[in-house]
């Protein structure tokens, strides 16, 4: 546990937990970034410039973070080009099908205590679980 | 303050959240969900912090009428469960627990300019479009509800539209 970050952590969760307040608050949308991205793949009128300002949201306060501390966007895991393909694909495709990814389900779904968002968290955190165990555990750790 | 500036900070907030938490390290990610290994539990921190604020202020929210600059909160009712969600929320969790990100912080990382990074958002666009041609394969098993439509409905009639989850 030499990297127990539990302060940073929850200031983080706090943020976003205002977050999705004010854009539940301003716009009566759900903060769920599978839903907000997705929903750009399909757009309709009316529906489609505050996704894309969340999302330039996003990109903005990435790079104003990386201004301070660039590490925060350190990828150290060992991962092949397929292993990320094959994980970018099943991200996608999963939490499309799913309706909602950690923001729409674990966040603000579980915040409202939606049974379905409370059932998807517990099951994409098993799978979660499942598959970093075998990755790290029997593989080897790398993918 | 407008809609269109609220949802562009709501954005910038959420981005400096997730990378202040951890969330955009996928090692970080990885060490959360290794809970037979080297656990690091940071993550559920955000977790906690997230769902305690928002848990208190949705119901504080959804007290007004209406938000600030839209007709409708577009808020989900459905709470019947379905293969589709259980199924999609594996995938999910496999794809999270090989590269480490989930679509906040891939999305929140893509400026940053990695290559892993890039294709890692490359192939969910993809994946997201797969289903969406999947979803046209398979008929709409979700016909009885409304679907996209409902917004305009919803704009007109102030009834609740019930969109996807997230």
């Amino acid at each position: 546990m030499e990297n127990f970050t539990p302060l940073a952590s929850l200031g983080g969760g706090i943020l976003i937990g205002l977050s999705a307040s004010l854009l539940l608050l301003c716009n009566g949308k759900i903060a769920g970034v599978s839903g907000i991205v997705g929903g750009l793949l399909s757009p309709t009128p009316n529906d489609t410039a505050w996704r894309v300002l969340f999302v330039v949201g996003l990109f903005t306060g990435g790079l104003l973070f990386s201004l301070f501390s660039p590490q925060v966007f350190t990828v150290s895991i060992s991962r092949s080009t397929g292993a990320l393909i094959l994980a970018g694909l099943l991200v996608g495709f999963g939490t499309r099908l799913g309706n909602g990814c950690t923001s729409g389900h674990g966040v603000c779904g579980m915040s409202r205590f939606s049974v379905r968002s409370v059932v998807a968290t517990i099951t994409f955190m098993i799978a979660g679980f499942a598959t970093v165990y075998i990755i790290n555990h029997l593989l080897g750790g790398s993918l | 303050m407008n809609a269109a500036l609220a949802a562009f900070v709501a954005g910038l907030i959420f981005a400096v959240g997730l990378a202040l938490g951890g969330m955009t390290l996928p090692g970080k990610v990885t060490a959360f969900l290794d809970i037979f290994g080297n656990w690091d539990p940071s993550l559920a921190f955000v977790m906690l912090g997230a769902i305690s604020v928002h848990a208190v202020l949705y119901r504080v929210i959804r007290r007004h009428s209406s938000p600030l600059f839209a007709p409708t909160f577009s808020t989900p009712t459905r709470s019947d469960l379905d293969f589709r969600l259980v199924g999609g929320a594996a995938l999910f969790g496999i794809g999270w627990g090989i590269g480490g990100f989930c679509p906040g912080p891939a999305v929140t990382s893509l400026t940053s300019g990695q290559p892993s990074t890039l294709i890692f958002v490359a192939a969910m666009l993809v994946g997201m479009l797969l289903y969406k041609l999947a979803d046209k394969a398979w008929g709409h098993p979700l016909a009885t509800l409304p679907q996209r439509e409902s917004h305009l409905v919803a704009a007109t009639t102030s009834a609740f539209e019930d969109p996807q989850d997230a």
